[in-house]
């Protein structure tokens, strides 16, 4: 029997509400046995957390980690073993990969590649259509049974109506939820920045927040017809946060996320085309911005994404036009979250640290996200006051592509436990390879 | 470098004095040919340029061509100094400078580049028959070779001095200076 | 006497980064430059011994010539790459292609490409000048002064000055660096187009739009006749060219009852018929081959600014006190 004693420090969980410091929590077998003060150590493992914030471990709905096919970019070890490192214990990888997870067999190389991998718990989505080319479902039966616990066509929105309206009513059979990124094709397809007027001074093509805000509507008016469970990706606009807000109070099965890049950045930022900027969908404006950070205080937006997408450095270093999208998040989601929203006082820490685990589970029906007695030992233990500063080079993920480069930071994540096993913790280098962290639940 | 404690070297009675005398040798020089046209190199020369003609139509009442040189564009220095923001212009008679008896005109000849500099631009305007080079001061110490044949008057200057010639035009009045150059 | 300081850096991407001192410093140094053609010997020892690189990803007749023909005027050594048959067509990225260069020791590179933000990008990564030719619909800075010499020619002044950019705003480089040039100069600036064709929040870079093309010509000074791509019209822009002549084009008639005669410039290559009608552009107010003589002056005052602006020479630069 094997028992971990994480003891006095700050927990706090967003499952109950609970905020008590100097407490400690007890594992026992990987499991969370009991949160309270003067805890009786006896045999245990004793991890001290005097000063630190004691979290459920975050959760990240929505991860490229690029393997198969583009494991120049990351793989499913680094990227598992930055996730641990930005504080994620779990993780779900899209199914965008070179084949395209749209079968069983690529479902179960995800699941097994993940428990090699030692870090966060990785979890497949699977594509929605065969090859994400968005023409006929794939076998959700089969390949939810083979551990995928979402389908979505990875940053494609769902092109035909008919075909999102199937995979709504059809997912239901099944229990998982439908990802989808709101968003009108036809408007959309040319754009590489937000259309306004930076748009307009770069001479780049512009995507208009209206290409969300249709591609948005449409999908909550789907879900409210289906009763189908939508979750929606890396929402952007202030008008489509509205729009969700409105489905919640209707009773459609809705649930959304954002980027931290979303809710921090704007499109101001492109002056110079630097392409660290360059994301999907665009940054928005400074307004979107503020509204987008209101969502997400109200809760209508349940939960932050990563959208982590590791790109090769060449990759980035091209003309805007030829560059592709993305930037990695793992690894300084919580604490640019924490240094631009909480230390602002513009969010609570219990809402931050709700949105990035207790929500996030939540929304994919997953385990985790909690510290009541029962629930897998995924803990984050983070120095809320350490000052820091970005550094793409001491990434753990492959990828260096972050917006955030030299950004200072205040609050860090110091030690991430899966299953009661710690993962990763600063200054330390990663355990000893050892048996894998114990299977999903 | 600023240039300190100015010692006059030739007022303006000196320098219409001298002038004239140079208006004279100029005719003395070209004045069986009568095609000739004075040059000035911008900008001081240009002022020059123009008191000679003044003084030569005064002394045999006729109009003297005239005209503008900018060497900017010719110097070898471009690269070491960098451009002037603003070019002046370059002004030639219509007719062009083919078969031209060419005066050209400056305020101090001290190195020769600026002298050389304008003899290739001239070169590239036309074949003028002959080009007589005619400077109000001659301060020495050239790092080419080229002479005058006109001079208004030659001095012995220290390197570390310079000579400025004063324009009423563009100075106020009309002076030859002499100002020592703290070392940069 | 006293020399400049660099009077522009080390590139020329735009003219929105410019002061309007600088924009001035170029014109007024365009000035003798146009005089050159009446030489005996067109050619100036300004750039004797320098490497020029034009460096054309996207085909171009017009700016390509203007361009060499500054770059010979000025005694340069230039080299042309073009997009077809070369490197740059088989798929080498720019960052390589800014690799070879430096590697051969290029003082300037002339940049035409695609994409917005690829002369910055160049610039960003090589110690040579580089001048934007033209990226994608961003700016096309040469373009935008020699229409700007060209106006000072006509007017005298710009301060006041109404200036109509009339046609496809949206993707014109040429008329986002006229808007910047000529508002820093202290134009008014209008736009008029199909709305389909003008860009989001154009008014924010302080130009007043004119629905109408009647508005625009009671209003101006001067048009500036942007070219209609063919292709706007298979994208869909406008529905048909015809409708395109009927609603926007620049034709006698409605000139004729403006009160007063217009200026009429177009940075080429024009379509007859489509944007501006042959009698127009034929016409007694149509300064078009003035804009291409301009272009070369233009061009070689920013190439001998350039060459004279390498930041550590500033100093130098400030110091010069004639010989």
């Amino acid at each position: 029997m094997s028992r971990v004693l994480i003891r006095g420090g700050r927990v706090i969980d967003p499952a109950t509400g609970l905020d008590a410091d100097g407490s400690d929590i007890l594992v026992v077998d990987g499991r969370i046995d009991a949160v309270e003060s003067g805890l009786n150590a006896g045999d245990a493992d004793l991890v001290d957390a005097q000063g630190l914030v004691v979290a459920p471990g975050f959760v990240d709905p929505h991860a490229h980690l690029c393997e198969p096919g583009w494991e120049h970019r990351e793989t499913i070890r680094t990227g598992a073993l930055a996730a641990a490192a930005g504080g994620y214990t779990t993780v779900c990888a899209m199914p965008d990969t070179d084949p395209v997870v749209d079968d069983p067999a690529s479902v179960g190389f995800i699941v097994a590649e993940g428990r090699r991998a030692r870090g966060a718990r990785v979890y497949p989505v699977a594509a929605l259509s065969a090859g994400c080319q968005g023409e006929r479902l794939t076998e959700f039966g089969e390949i939810v049974d083979a551990g995928a616990v979402a389908v979505c066509d990875a940053g494609k929105s769902v092109g035909s109506s008919s075909l999102m309206r199937l995979a709504l009513e059809y997912a239901r059979s099944f229990g998982v939820p439908v990802l989808s990124q709101g968003e009108d094709r036809d408007l959309a397809v040319r754009g590489v920045m937000h259309e306004g007027v930076m748009s307009t001074r770069l001479g780049l093509r512009g995507k208009p927040a209206v290409a969300e805000e249709i591609g948005v509507a449409r999908d909550l008016a789907l879900a409210r017809a289906t009763g189908g469970r939508l979750h929606l990706q890396r929402v952007s606009t202030g008008v489509a946060a509205e729009l969700i807000q409105a489905a919640k109070a209707a009773g459609v099965q809705v649930t959304a996320e954002a980027t931290p890049h979303h809710l921090l950045l704007s499109h101001d930022l492109l002056e110079g085309y630097g392409t660290e900027y360059k994301v999907d969908p665009p940054l928005r404006t400074a307004r979107d911005v503020e509204l987008l950070g209101a969502a997400l205080a109200h809760g209508i937006i349940d939960c932050i994404a990563t959208d982590h997408a590791p790109r090769h450095y060449d990759e980035k270093e091209q003309a805007f036009d030829d560059a592709p999208h993305g930037v990695v998040g793992l690894e300084t989601a919580f604490a640019v979250l924490h240094t631009r929203l909480v230390q602002k006082n513009l969010l609570p820490l219990h809402e931050l640290l709700h949105r990035m685990s207790t929500g996030p589970a939540r929304a994919l029906g997953l385990p985790g996200g909690s510290l009541e007695p029962g629930q897998p030992a995924d803990i984050v233990l983070i120095d809320a006051g350490m000052d820091w500063t970005v550094a793409a080079e001491d990434f753990v993920s492959k990828g260096r592509n972050t917006p955030f480069e030299g950004a200072r930071m205040t609050g860090r994540v110091v030690r991430t436990l899966v299953g009661g096993t710690t993962v990763w913790s600063l200054g330390r280098a990663t355990r000893a390879p050892g048996p894998g962290v114990p299977a999903a639940t | 470098m600023t240039p300190t404690d100015p010692t006059v070297l030739m007022d303006g009675a000196d320098v219409r004095r001298a002038v004239d005398r140079m208006a004279h040798e100029v005719l003395e020089k070209l004045g069986g040919t009568r095609r000739f046209v004075l040059i000035g190199i911008q900008r001081r020369g240009v002022d020059l340029a123009g008191m000679i003609s003044t003084a030569i139509a005064a002394a045999e009442g006729i109009e003297v061509a005239t005209g503008t040189l900018d060497i900017t564009f010719y110097r070898d220095d471009l690269m070491t100094v960098g451009p002037r923001p603003v070019v002046g212009e370059t002004k030639l008679p219509p007719s062009g400078l083919d078969d031209m008896a060419v005066v050209l005109v400056d305020d101090v000849l001290y190195t020769g580049r600026t002298a050389r500099a304008a003899l290739n631009e001239l070169m590239d305007w036309g074949r003028p028959a002959r080009i007589l080079l005619c400077v109000l001061v001659d301060r020495g110490d050239r790092e080419l070779p080229i002479q005058p044949d006109i001079v208004g008057r030659a001095l012995q200057v220290l390197a570390n001095q310079r000579v400025d010639v004063l324009v009423p035009d563009i100075d106020g009045k009309l002076a030859v200076v002499l100002s020592a150059v703290e070392p940069g | 006497m006293t020399g400049s300081t660099a009077a522009l850096g080390k590139d020329l991407i735009g003219l929105e980064p410019l002061s309007p001192d600088q924009i001035r410093v170029i014109l007024d140094t365009a000035e003798p430059f146009k005089e050159i053609t009446e030489r005996r010997i067109k050619k100036l020892p300004v750039l004797r011994g320098k490497t020029i690189v034009n460096l054309f990803f996207e085909p171009s007749t017009r700016t390509r010539i203007s361009f060499e023909f500054a770059e010979k005027r000025l005694s340069a050594d230039t080299v042309n790459i073009g997009a077809a048959g070369s490197s740059v067509s088989k798929g080498e990225t720019l960052v390589d292609t800014a690799r070879n260069l430096e590697a051969m020791s290029i003082d300037m590179v002339v940049i035409r490409h695609w994409s917005a933000g690829a002369a910055s990008f160049l610039a960003a990564r090589i110690p040579s000048n580089v001048i934007n030719a033209g990226d994608g619909a961003h700016e096309h800075p040469t373009q935008g002064l020699l229409d700007i010499l060209t106006l000072r020619d006509h007017f005298g002044s710009l301060e006041g000055l109404r200036v109509c950019i009339v046609g496809d705003v949206l993707h014109s480089r040429v008329a986002r660096s006229n808007i910047y040039g000529l508002v820093k100069l202290g134009a008014r600036v209008g736009v008029c187009g199909p709305r389909t064709l003008l860009p989001a929040r154009i008014e924010q870079l302080g130009v007043r739009v004119f629905a109408r093309v009647e508005d625009a010509i009671r209003w101006a000074d001067a048009l500036n006749v942007l070219r209609l791509q063919l292709e706007r019209m298979q994208d869909g822009f406008v529905p048909s060219l015809r409708e395109y002549n009927r609603v926007f084009g620049i034709t006698r008639p409605r000139l004729e009852r403006a009160p007063k005669d217009l200026l009429i410039m177009h940075p080429g290559p024009m379509n007859r018929g489509v944007e501006i009608d042959s009698d127009v552009a034929d016409g007694p107010h149509s300064v078009i081959l003035q804009q291409v003589t301009n272009g070369v002056a233009v061009r070689m005052a920013v190439l001998y600014l350039l060459a004279g602006g390498a930041p550590h020479l500033a100093e130098a630069a400030r110091d010069w006190t004639g010989a």
